[in-house]
C-alpha cells in the first residue's frame, strides 16, 4: 500500500486530525533510504504513545519503525505489554490478539500474505515482550523457527514484567530480586539467542539500544534475511528504568553499562553462511550503486 | 473482487464457481456411502478453503489429514501442522486477519486448550469455521463421545452449530462459510458434531458434484480492517482502550460485546435461507416432546416409533443452531407440550438448562435422560425413562 491508498478525501481533509494528514503527506512510506536518521526529520509511523517518560522502549520502538525496509507493505504483530499501549498509534497495520501467541499469529499471517500476494513482498515483523518471547509464548516462539516461518521476531528485553508491575521473567539476571521473586531470582537468564541459533534462525544479534545505527543495520538485516531465508531474531536491552529504579535520564547510560565486554548485552550477532552469501551480495550490490551514481554525478 | 463476480468462472483446479445457493440446492446430487471425517474432505474440497492449520486428537485426526490430502491436491492454498491447539487457532486467526478463508478441526481437550482463541476471534470479527468433533473432557482420560464440550463454549461469541447426520454435517460446513462471511455477521462459526457417532461412522450422503466450489472469501468486505496493508486506516486509533479506566473505554468494550453478540443474533436470516430454519419439528403438536440436538435427537427419533408401537404419541424438535439460540422457535414448538424430555450426551444437562430458560412453565422439562463418557444412549432408555416419569416412578427433575 502506498500513500495513494491512504489518500483523505478533499471533503473531508479538514475535520481530519492533523497529526493523520501529516502522515498522508509526510511519512517515509516508500522511501527507499529510509533509517533511524529520519526520526525527528520526517513524520514518524509511531504518532505518539503513553510508556513512561524516558523510557528506552519508546526510542527502541521509533527506532525499528523508522528501519523498517518497506512499512507500506509490513504488518506488525505484537502481545500484551507496555508495547500494546503503543502499537494502537502506529501507522502499520498490527494485530494485538492474545498473550504469548504472537509468533503463531505472524505463521498465519506472513503465509497468508505470501498465498494472497504472490507477486509482491509483504513483510511481517513480530515485536513482544520477554514475557511474551521467552516464558509464555515461548512454545510458539521456537516452534515458528523450528518451521522455519519467514518473518523476524524482536525481543523488547527489559528482564522483567514491566507493564504488570516488575515480576520476575525469565530473562531476568540470575539474582535479581523482583516482585515474584522475593529471595532473588535462581536461575540463569534464559539464552534465547543461542537457543534461536540452534533452533534454526538465520540472523540473531543481542544489544542495547543506545547505537542507532547498529540497531539499524541489525533491523534491516533481519527482515531482509527473513524475507528472503527464514527466520531471524533481534534481542534488544530496553531497561524498565521504573522498576530497577532509575531516573528517567538514566535509561542511556544503562543501557551503555551494560554493554561493554563479557556484559550481558555485549553486541552480538550471528549469521548463518546462507544469510552471510545474502548480504554480502546486497552489500556489494548497494556499493555498486553507489559508485554508479557518483559516478553519474561526475560527469 | 465481487466473489460474485467470479461466478460461471474456473479456479485452478477447474472447479467452476457457483453460487451457494446453487450448490446447496440445485446443483444434481449424486449418493455416496462416507465417514464424517471423508464428509470433511468432501465439503472442504468444494468450499474455496485458502488456509487450514491442523492437529492431530482423537477423534478428528482423520478429518484434518483428509484436508492435507486436499492441499496436496491443490484444492487448499496452505496447509500445516501446528504445535498445539492453542497455537493452531491462533495460527488461523494469523491467516484469518489476513484475509484467508480458513478451516480447522478439533475435539474435546483440543477445544479447551484453544479456548482462550474463541473469544478472541469472535471479538476480532474472523470469520474462521472450526469443526468440532465433540468428546469427553473429562479426568481420568477418555476419547469417547460427549457433548460437554459444547456447554462450555456457548458464551464464546461463536455461532454454533450442532449436526445431527453426515448429511446435516456436509450441508451445514458449506453453508457455514458463507454465513460466517456475510458483512452483518462477520464471526466464526464451530460446526459441532458428535465423534464416532458421526465421524467414524458410515452413512448415505447425497454430494453435490466435485467440479464446482462456492465463491471465495473476499475479505474486503469485512466490518474490520483486514491486516494486509492495502487498505485504510494505517494508524487503528488516536486513544487506546486498553488500560484506560473511564467510562468510554468501559462503554466501548461493552458496546461492542453487545455488537458480537447483536452480529451473531444478525446470522438467523442467512442460516435459514442456507439450513432451512434453526429448528425442525416432527409431530410436534404431541403432549409429549422430544427437543434435543445431534444424534441425541436420532435416538429420540427411534424412542418416537418404539413408543408409537405402544399407542404412546411422542413429537419430536431438533435445535439446530444453538448460537444463536432458537428461542422464538422453541417458544413456539413448545408451547402446547405438556412433557418435555431432553436426552442428552453429557453429565451437566447444558441443553436442558437452555430449553428450561427460554420457555414458560419449564416444570414441563424433564432434563433427561443422560449417558456420558461414551456410553450409547439406546432409544429403550429414553423409552423407559418417558414411561417413569409419566408415571411417577421417577423424580421429574434431575441431573
Amino acid at each position: 500500500m502506498g500513500k495513494e491508498k491512504i489518500k483523505i478525501n478533499d471533503e473531508f481533509y479538514d475535520i481530519m486530525p492533523p497529526e493523520y494528514q501529516e502522515l498522508v503527506e509526510e511519512a517515509t512510506y516508500g522511501k527507499e533510504s529510509r533509517g533511524w536518521k529520519d526520526v525527528g526529520e520526517a513524520k514518524e509511523l509511531i504518532e505518539e504513545h503513553s510508556l513512561c517518560a524516558g523510557c528506552p522502549e519508546s526510542i527502541a520502538f521509533r527506532y525499528v519503525l523508522a528501519c523498517l525496509p518497506k512499512p507500506e507493505d509490513t504488518v506488525m504483530v505484537g502481545s500484551t505489554g507496555c508495547t500494546s499501549l503503543v502499537f494502537p498509534h502506529v501507522a502499520v497495520h498490527n494485530i494485538h490478539s492474545l498473550f504469548g501467541n504472537q509468533n503463531a499469529i505472524a505463521s498465519g499471517l506472513k503465509r497468508t500474505l505470501a498465498l494472497r500476494f504472490p507477486e509482491k513482498v509483504k513483510d511481517v515483523v513480530v515485536l513482544a515482550g520477554d514475557g511474551a518471547t521467552v516464558d509464555i509464548g515461548l512454545d510458539m516462539t521456537l516452534q515458528s523457527w523450528f518451521r522455519q516461518e519467514k518473518f523476524t521476531t524482536i525481543c523488547f528485553d527489559n528482564e522483567l514484567y514491566a507493564n504488570t508491575g516488575g515480576q520476575e521473567s525469565g530473562l531476568m539476571q540470575k539474582g535479581f530480586v523482583g516482585k515474584m521473586a522475593p529471595a532473588g531470582k535462581k536461575f540463569d537468564k534464559v539464552p534465547l539467542p543461542e537457543i534461536a541459533r540452534n533452533s534454526g534462525c538465520h540472523y540473531v544479534a543481542v544489544m542495547t539500544v543506545s547505537k542507532p545505527n547498529r540497531v539499524e543495520k541489525a533491523i534491516r538485516n533481519a527482515i531482509l534475511v527473513a524475507r528472503e531465508i527464514g527466520p531471524t531474531y533481534i534481542q534488544l536491552y530496553t531497561p524498565c528504568i521504573l522498576e530497577i529504579g532509575k531516573q528517567m535520564m538514566e535509561g542511556l547510560q544503562e543501557m551503555r553499562d551494560s554493554e561493554g565486554p563479557g556484559k550481558r548485552f555485549e553486541f552480538k550477532e550471528y549469521v548463518s553462511d546462507e544469510a552471510k552469501v545474502f548480504l554480502d551480495e546486497m552489500d556489494a550490490e548497494r556499493k555498486r550503486k553507489k559508485k554508479a551514481l557518483r559516478a553519474a554525478r561526475a560527469k | 473482487m465481487d466473489p460474485k463476480s467470479l461466478v460461471g468462472t474456473f479456479n485452478k483446479k477447474g472447479q467452476k464457481i457457483v453460487e451457494p445457493e446453487y450448490l446447496l440446492f440445485e446443483a444434481p446430487r449424486t449418493q455416496h456411502f462416507m465417514t464424517g471425517s471423508e464428509v470433511v474432505k468432501e465439503a472442504i474440497r468444494r468450499a474455496s478453503i485458502d488456509v487450514s492449520i491442523a492437529y492431530p486428537i482423537t477423534p478428528q485426526s482423520e478429518a484434518a489429514a483428509l484436508v492435507g490430502e486436499l492441499y496436496v491436491e491443490g484444492y487448499v492454498g496452505e496447509y500445516f501442522r501446528g504445535e498445539n491447539e492453542f497455537a493452531v487457532m491462533s495460527e488461523c486467526a494469523g491467516a484469518s486477519f489476513g484475509g484467508a478463508r480458513v478451516f480447522t478441526t478439533t475435539s474435546g481437550p483440543g477445544t479447551l486448550r484453544a479456548y482462550e482463541n474463541f473469544p478472541m476471534w469472535a471479538g476480532s470479527r474472523l470469520p474462521i469455521v472450526i469443526n468440532v468433533m465433540v468428546r469427553g473432557v473429562n479426568s481420568p482420560l477418555s476419547i469417547q463421545p460427549d457433548t460437554l464440550e459444547i456447554g462450555m463454549i456457548l458464551e464464546t461469541g461463536m455461532l454454533i452449530w450442532h449436526a445431527e447426520t453426515a448429511q446435516e454435517f456436509l450441508d451445514f460446513l458449506l453453508a457455514s462459510f458463507i454465513v460466517a462471511e456475510e458483512p452483518d455477521v462477520h464471526l466464526p462459526v464451530a460446526v459441532c458434531i458428535d465423534g464416532f457417532f458421526v465421524s467414524h461412522t458410515k452413512d448415505m450422503v447425497m454430494m453435490p458434484p466435485a467440479d464446482i466450489a462456492l465463491t471465495p472469501y473476499d475479505p474486503y468486505r469485512s466490518p474490520v480492517p483486514c491486516m494486509d496493508m492495502e487498505v485504510p486506516p494505517i494508524r487503528m486509533m488516536r486513544d487506546p482502550f486498553v488500560m484506560k479506566s473511564n467510562y468510554i473505554s468501559y462503554a466501548t468494550h461493552a458496546s461492542w460485546q453487545q455488537e458480537v453478540r447483536a452480529a451473531c443474533e444478525r446470522s438467523r436470516k442467512h442460516t435459514i435461507r442456507l439450513i432451512g430454519g434453526l429448528i425442525e419439528e416432527e409431530n410436534a403438536d404431541a403432549e409429549i416432546l422430544i427437543v434435543s440436538s445431534g444424534t441425541a435427537v436420532a435416538q429420540g427419533r427411534e424412542a418416537v416409533r418404539l413408543l408409537a408401537e405402544e399407542g404412546v404419541d411422542v413429537g419430536i424438535v431438533k435445535i439446530k443452531t444453538i448460537r444463536p439460540f432458537p428461542h422464538q422457535e422453541v417458544r413456539q414448538a413448545l408451547r402446547n407440550a405438556k412433557h418435555i424430555f431432553v436426552p442428552e450426551f453429557n453429565v451437566a444437562g447444558w441443553m436442558a438448562r437452555e430449553i428450561k430458560a427460554c420457555i414458560p412453565d419449564n416444570d414441563r422439562v424433564y432434563a433427561g435422560p443422560h449417558v456420558a463418557g461414551g456410553m450409547t444412549m439406546p432409544p429403550e432408555v429414553i423409552v423407559e425413562e418417558i414411561k417413569k416419569v409419566l408415571s411417577g416412578r421417577k423424580e421429574a427433575v434431575h441431573g
